[in-house]
């Protein structure tokens, strides 16, 4: 066992766990909010982690017997804890400026699409840009750009809205067999890509969209069809061969509009499905209704009224910066109430 | 004459033959490690010569060495870093040209002392020349019963491939490079753990510079401890240094560590001065990585001592006043070099190479680049200077592999030294064209 101070708070936990798992352990116990965000650990895939580095923490003390702290920031994520290791999150105002550097790194190639975006209100970056970034922008240069690629016929790529976690490569090399999705080119022109753009065609491909942070992998099958905060969430499930058939159903009155795993309180699936069940089970008669879903993670799906309309300020504040006209959109298309 | 350890022979015609390599002492280390020396006595005789790693990083050999990890019915690895693209440094590919037959040679006993039985050597893809010179040299050394089964009747069997590296810098950071060598795409990997207990095929691995196995040789030659008296305090031995820049002698030197800087950019046994007499302002010594420091920095430390070749001497006052001895690319500017240009260049090639794995280097690689455009297109503001400073030390420290700090420290390095030239971009963009501003600025005399 190992004794570890996060932010003043003291925990003890199993050698071996990383410092955002203790985080986390804390968080769960006593309902604190310490835990660093995450945009490419994934706690359900092996070798994820370490690629975003918006979980930097700052060691200050290494452990009990070596108690020199840590000269640069460490990803969380991927470094376990000492016995006696002590360190600063929240608490640190340099460490949250570094963060807030990191997160501007994330969103300056990103193309702010957020009123066009069918991830929008379930969206990491949004959360962790609100939560962690600065109010503007300091990139005055073009954004990178790609065209949108159909994977298949059920999932859509946009890779203009990659962050480059590396989830869905590991989701594809772990989860799916045959490994024909991954990343090619290099540096900031590096990009996702399945073999000579062939559809990832296996029973659980449609996963990718559930570990995907961001809208650069998107389900067809529900492609503008709502925005998400105007769907309800109903725990669902159903006798599947495939897989556990637990999931999550988004309906809007008596619709299924879409089907996705269930998702825990750091915004992880708790099960990975099959994709007859996400993308061919779209009548409520296909499935047992366990009842509204407990949504913990800080989205705005979860969010109250007052918090809902905040973001949705926040979304008019990006779309302002946003040139809608460029995707050939008339006036009033991005008034995310005009539905 | 400085001591030569490593090139002293690079003159011999057919040097890079076997039976010309063996008339002028090659192999002899060999000879002597398989029949006299037990495989652990050689990694003391490394720990003894103070040798540090020439890749860049300076980390001592020996110490790496006794770090890999041992457990039974485990191969291990050594593999050699060829894969020499740092821009600056062009060392390892004269000594592979020239004398294959010594790194070959540094990798048998290198090997032997580490309890390797299959060894890599892993070459840039570009110098595909060099791939077949070495690839002819190794086929000699089978031939002759130097590398195979039972080399030298000791019962020690070794083979030893030559892999072309993947095209990019990248592959020359450790991990990656092993990473590229099992197949893979080039991303470095995220540590611990490190090599010396999961590297190749996730097998124990120690991965060398060509130069520093290059230099197991003359340490099995002369002993560690012979090897240690040369050069000065911690900086042991010799070093190859690839001269380039406005210099009238530009080449690859073998020099003693310790010689003063002013003595090898002046003395005619090395760069032989400023091309067409100009005057000195500037110096990247250790690889484009590295700090720049301007003329009065890099003769003298801060301190007003003369600085000299070695890491402790070159690292004198941290970043703040000094630099680092890297991988030994010595890169010369004359008065009529733009700072701002030549960073420019730099920080093109880094954002070339970023493997796009952590943010800040993906993205802020390519923003610097585009920050430094505007310097160079005259449309830069003054506030340009502190964005470009505050983004480059937001990537420093905060990504997976050094490449992050390796395009933050160079921009870093040039505003701390010379803001002013970035500042006269600002207020007479077509100063651009007219660089002797800086010894204007400095009062120094024009020549
Ligand atoms: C981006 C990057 C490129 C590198 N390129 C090289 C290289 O071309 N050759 C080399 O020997 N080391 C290179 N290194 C250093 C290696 O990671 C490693 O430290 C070195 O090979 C260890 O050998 P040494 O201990 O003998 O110096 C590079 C490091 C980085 C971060
Ligand atoms: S497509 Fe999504 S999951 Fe895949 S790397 Fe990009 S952001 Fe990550
Ligand atoms: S620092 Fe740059 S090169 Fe190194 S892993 Fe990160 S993105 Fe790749
Ligand atoms: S979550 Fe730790 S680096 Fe991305």
């Amino acid at each position: 066992m190992a004794k570890v101070t996060i932010d003043d708070i003291t925990i003890e936990v199993p050698d071996g766990t990383t410092i955002l798992q203790a985080a986390r352990m804390i968080d769960e116990q006593h309902g604190t909010n310490i835990a660093p965000p995450t945009m490419c650990y994934y706690s359900k895939l092996k070798t994820t982690g370490g690629y975003c580095r918006t979980c930097i923490v700052s060691v200050t003390q290494g452990s009990e017997k070596d108690p020199r702290p840590m000269p640069k920031p460490v990803a969380s994520c991927r470094t376990t804890v000492m016995d006696g290791m002590v360190v600063r999150n929240n608490t640190s105002p340099e460490l949250l400026e570094a963060r807030a550097g990191v997160v501007e790194f994330l969103l300056i190639n990103h193309p702010l699409d957020c009123p066009v975006c069918d991830q929008a209100g379930e969206c990491h970056l949004q959360d962790l840009g609100y939560e962690n970034g600065k109010e503007a922008t300091r990139y005055e240069f073009p954004r990178r750009e790609f065209e949108p690629i159909d994977i298949g016929d059920k999932i859509k790529l946009h890779m203009n809205r990659c962050i480059l976690c590396y989830r869905c490569v590991k989701t594809c090399e772990q989860i799916t067999d045959g490994r024909v999705h991954g990343v090619i080119n290099r540096g900031d022109h590096a990009e996702i890509s399945t073999y000579i753009e062939k559809a990832i065609d296996n029973d659980f491909s449609g996963n990718v969209i559930d570990v995907c942070p961001v809208g650069a992998l998107t389900d067809r099958t529900f492609r503008f069809k709502s925005r998400v905060w105007f769907t309800n969430p109903v725990d669902a499930h159903r006798d599947c061969p495939t897989c556990s058939g637990k999931v999550r159903l988004w309906m809007k009155g008596k619709d299924v509009l879409r089907v996705t795993a269930r998702k825990d309180r750091w915004g992880e699936v708790e099960e990975f499905i099959c994709n007859t069940c996400r993308f061919d089970k779209k009548d409520v008669t296909d499935w047992r209704i366990e009842g509204p879903s407990k949504i913990s993670h800080h989205s705005v799906i979860s969010q109250n009224h007052n918090e809902l309309r905040q973001v949705q300020l926040g979304v008019r504040k990006q779309l302002q910066q946003w040139d809608g006209h460029k995707y050939g959109l008339g006036e009033g298309a991005l008034d995310p109430n005009n539905q | 004459m400085s001591k030569k350890l490593l090139l002293a022979n690079d003159h011999i015609p057919g040097i890079n033959t076997l039976e010309v390599y063996r008339q002028h002492g090659g192999y002899k280390a060999l000879e002597k490690a398989l029949k006299s020396m037990k495989p652990d006595d050689i990694v003391e005789e490394v720990k003894k010569s103070g040798l540090r790693g020439r890749g860049g990083a300076g980390f001592p050999t020996g110490m790496k060495w006794s770090f890999l990890a041992k457990p039974e019915g485990v191969p291990r690895y050594l593999v050699c870093n060829a894969d020499e693209s740092e821009p600056g440094t062009f060392k390892d590919r004269y000594l592979m040209e020239r004398i294959p037959h010594l790194l070959i040679e540094g990798m048998i006993v290198s090997s032997y002392a580490l309890g390797a039985n299959t060894s890599y050597i892993y070459v840039r893809g570009e110098y595909f020349y060099i791939i077949k010179i070495l690839q002819k040299a190794i086929k000699e050394a089978y031939a002759a019963g130097l590398l195979g089964k039972n080399i030298l009747g000791s019962g020690y069997d070794l083979d030893l491939y030559v892999q072309p590296g993947g095209g990019a810098y990248i592959c020359g950071e450790e991990t990656a490079l092993l990473e590229s060598l099992e197949g893979k795409r080039g991303n470095p990997r995220i540590k611990p753990p490190f090599p010396a207990v999961a590297g190749l095929w996730g097998c124990p691995t120690v991965v060398n510079n060509v130069e520093t196995i290059a230099a197991v040789v003359p340490i099995v030659n002369i002993s560690g401890d012979e090897y240690a008296k040369i050069g000065i305090g911690k900086s042991t031995g010799t070093k190859l240094i690839s001269a380039s820049g406005h210099i009238n002698k530009p080449g690859v030197y073998e020099i003693e560590l310790g010689v003063p800087v002013e003595e090898f950019i002046y003395s005619d046994e090395y760069c032989g001065g400023i091309r067409n007499g100009k005057k000195l302002k500037a110096v990247v010594a250790g690889g484009s990585s590295v700090p720049i420091l301007p003329t009065e920095l890099i003769l003298k430390t801060a301190k007003g001592e003369p600085r000299l070749m070695s890491y402790e001497s070159l690292g004198d006052g941290g970043f703040a006043t000094g630099t680092m001895l890297g991988s030994g690319g010595f890169i010369v500017m004359d008065e009529d070099t733009s700072v701002v240009k030549n960073l420019f260049t730099f920080a093109r090639f880094y954002h070339h190479e970023s493997c796009g794995q952590c943010s800040p280097c993906r993205e802020g690689t390519g923003w610097m680049e585009k920050i430094l455009q505007k310097f160079i297109d005259g449309k830069a503001t003054m506030s340009d200077i502190d964005l470009l400073w505050d983004v480059q030390s937001k990537i420093e420290g905060k990504t997976i592999c050094p490449l992050g700090e390796a395009a933050a420290w160079p921009v870093a390095a040039a505003i701390r030294h010379f803001r002013h030239e970035f500042e006269e971009y600002v207020n007479r963009p077509e100063s651009i064209h007219d660089v002797k501003h800086y010894f204007r600025l400095n009062n120094i005399e024009e020549a």
